[in-house]
């Protein structure tokens, strides 16, 4: 029982309240509360990531004890993989919140963005550390309807159209969600994760199982926003105002669409040879079509936007390989490798991405517009953001100190070994072609000579933002490290081997 | 049986019209009746024919009693589905400033 991990969801919830109440009456209370709040959960979340290991930590809200080894209250669940998720959550919303002291100044209505700011992270944390299946669409949709509000933040066309876009999706997607848990419901009777992993491990009907797992799939694969179903990703995260662009595309689509499928399907389901391999198809198509779409893009933000699309691919696939290297029962060590890989990219992406959508927020305040075709040359006027970015660019693309490499470099290597050559061959292709994407970017953003004479009045961004981008930036660097195999073993391992035995997880929550 | 083969329909009929339609309102509208469709099918999960509601008298141990979760869980999420709903409304609203219409056709700033 750790008595830290209601905090998570509690201390934001109540960061919400009390800005939207306080906030009215005291000037700069919003920002500071909320910097504050976030600093808090970032030193609890790496505290609990340390001294997790290899247990799974249980809080039983309310105290509701099982009955006959039968779990009815609500569970929070910390283990290895949610630790993980969790401090990426909070260390990014933390360097958000911080730049956002000077970006939002742009915006009314300062309290309005904080208080949902904080409501995301609440949801979300819960998201991530609940371990009872409706409990997770309950905080689902907590985080959901205020990222949805946020997207139409700045109430013009845009902002407006976007977010009904995604509404629109964001909703049919939690319908099918429902109807996925109601249906798991209907079979085992209960709706606590591992509980049900007990139940299916019995035996289940072929026809119900899959129906269920397509209905879970498509339902977290609309908020991931994998490929047949990435069309509101784009438009939600480019009119979003920046420091949520980093926020959605950085942490929100891991914490509530592949964390939950990762979980769902190594945790909660048994895996089946015919899921893995639809779930390493979708991987590989988003893979590769959203690097495609991203190519003729000339808004920084859309870029972004597509190149997250075509990362989560990466995370995908090589979560893939490993379901059907275990659903084979062969070569578990290149399963355990290919899930390590996904784990890395998923970690490493959340650092890179909120980097380059901090970047475009930071040039977007300088000169005031997200067209390439219009920057160029800022690379003197603006040099902490040209040089961060510089360090994302290069991360993304997978360039070798950098950590996107080793994270590309292992699901690379995983897919050779596991013998899908084709796949290891588009996974580079789309590397090199993400690499040219961003010389792009950074070429008509920073170093175009021509239009130096024309912005004389382009200068650095404020301290604050400056301090963010700087921030990431060492993050992106120091991720490298997570490649070293003592790193490794205190951090990444301890996720795959709750991923990669079933029984690891249910067994220590039912024996509560 | 029945009703859960109703109960999908309505499900589908929901769909049909939030792909098809072309004004906003008409859309928020699909999506309710696809959101109580699910509601509707979490109310009979936990129907059992001669059931009454689960206070548990022990002066009678024998008696059958509905499910209460799916009810606790239906009450849930239709206070969410409110949420949504009236953020989707509120959206529709700001929409209608903007353009002066609710059909959707007119709104095609962000392609590509």
């Amino acid at each position: 029982m750790n008595p830290l991990m209601p905090l998570f969801v509690v201390t934001p919830l109540a960061a919400t309240f009390l800005i939207m109440i306080v906030g009215r009456f005291v000037k700069d209370f919003n920002k500071y509360y909320t910097s504050l709040t976030l600093l808090f959960l970032v030193i609890i979340s790496f505290s609990c990531l340390f001294n997790i290991g290899e247990n799974v930590d249980v809080y039983k809200v309310g105290g509701w004890q099982p009955i006959n080894k039968i779990p009815i209250g609500i569970y929070m669940v910390m283990d290895g993989f949610s630790a993980i998720v969790v401090c990426i959550i909070n260390l990014i919303g933390f360097l958000v919140a911080i730049y956002s002291i000077s970006y939002i100044k742009r915006y009314t209505s300062e309290n309005y963005f904080y208080a949902l700011f904080c409501l995301m992270i609440a949801g979300m944390n819960g998201v991530v550390l609940s371990g009872d299946l409706f409990n997770i669409f309950v905080f689902l949709e907590i985080s959901v309807i205020s990222a949805y509000s946020l997207v139409a933040f700045g109430v013009e066309k845009n902002e407006l159209e976007a977010s009904f876009k995604y509404q629109v999706l964001g909703s049919i997607a939690s319908f099918l969600i429902l109807f996925g848990i109601g249906f798991i419901y209907w079979k085992t009777k209960t709706l606590n994760i591992a509980d049900i992993r007990e139940a299916f491990k019995t035996g289940y009907d072929k026809s119900f199982y899959l129906f269920v797992q397509l209905l879970i799939l498509s339902g977290f694969g609309l908020k991931a926003a994998i490929m047949p179903f990435h069309a509101w990703l784009p438009d939600a995260h480019s009119s979003a105002p920046s420091p949520i662009s980093a926020m959605l595309s950085g942490v929100f689509i891991k914490a509530v669409g592949i964390y939950v499928i990762i979980r769902l399907f190594f945790n909660m389901f048994v895996i089946t040879e015919s899921m893995a391999i639809l779930i390493t198809t979708l991987g590989t198509l988003s893979m590769v079509i959203g690097v495609f779409l991203a190519i003729g893009q000339w808004d920084i933000k859309r870029l972004l936007a597509y190149h997250s699309i075509s990362q989560m691919g990466y995370v995908m696939l090589s979560i893939g390989i490993g379901m059907i290297l275990i659903s084979r029962g062969v070569k578990q060590e290149v399963a355990a490798l290919a899930i390590a890989g996904g784990i890395f990219h998923l970690i490493n992406h959340a650092a890179f991405k909120g980097l380059l959508f901090l970047n475009a927020g930071a040039i977007e305040y300088t000169i005031g517009t997200r067209n390439l075709k219009e920057m160029g040359g800022l690379a003197k006027s603006m040099p902490a953001t040209s040089a961060t970015s510089f360090v994302a660019s290069m991360s993304i693309s997978g360039i070798p100190p950098f950590n996107g490499f080793f994270s590309k470099l292992i699901i690379i290597v995983a897919a050779i070994t596991a013998k899908f050559y084709l796949l290891a061959a588009l996974a580079v292709i789309v590397s090199i072609i993400t690499l040219a994407s961003f010389l792009k970017f950074q070429r008509y953003a920073f170093y175009d000579k021509s239009d130096e004479d024309k912005r004389p009045e382009a200068k650095e961004v404020p301290y604050p933002m400056i301090f963010s981008m700087i921030v990431l930036s060492i993050v992106c660097l120091l991720l490298s490290l997570l490649a070293v195999p003592v790193v490794r073993d205190a951090v990444l391992t301890p996720a795959i081997n709750i991923l990669m035995d079933p029984l690891k997880y249910s067994s220590q929550i039912i024996g509560l | 049986m029945i009703a859960y083969i109703l109960c999908f329909i309505l499900f589908l009929v929901g769909l049909y019209g939030a792909v098809t339609q072309r004004n906003l309102v008409k859309i928020a509208i699909s999506l309710s009746v696809m959101e109580f469709s699910t509601f509707l099918f979490f109310a009979l999960l936990g129907y059992i024919d001669g059931g009454v509601a689960p206070i548990v008298n022990p002066a009678e141990p024998a008696r059958i009693y509905v499910d209460p979760l799916p009810q606790a869980l239906v009450l849930t999420a239709i206070v969410i589905g409110l949420a949504t709903t009236a953020l989707l409304m509120a959206v529709i609203i700001r929409l209608y400033r903007k353009y002066g219409t609710f059909d959707i056709r007119e709104m095609k700033n962000l392609r590509g």
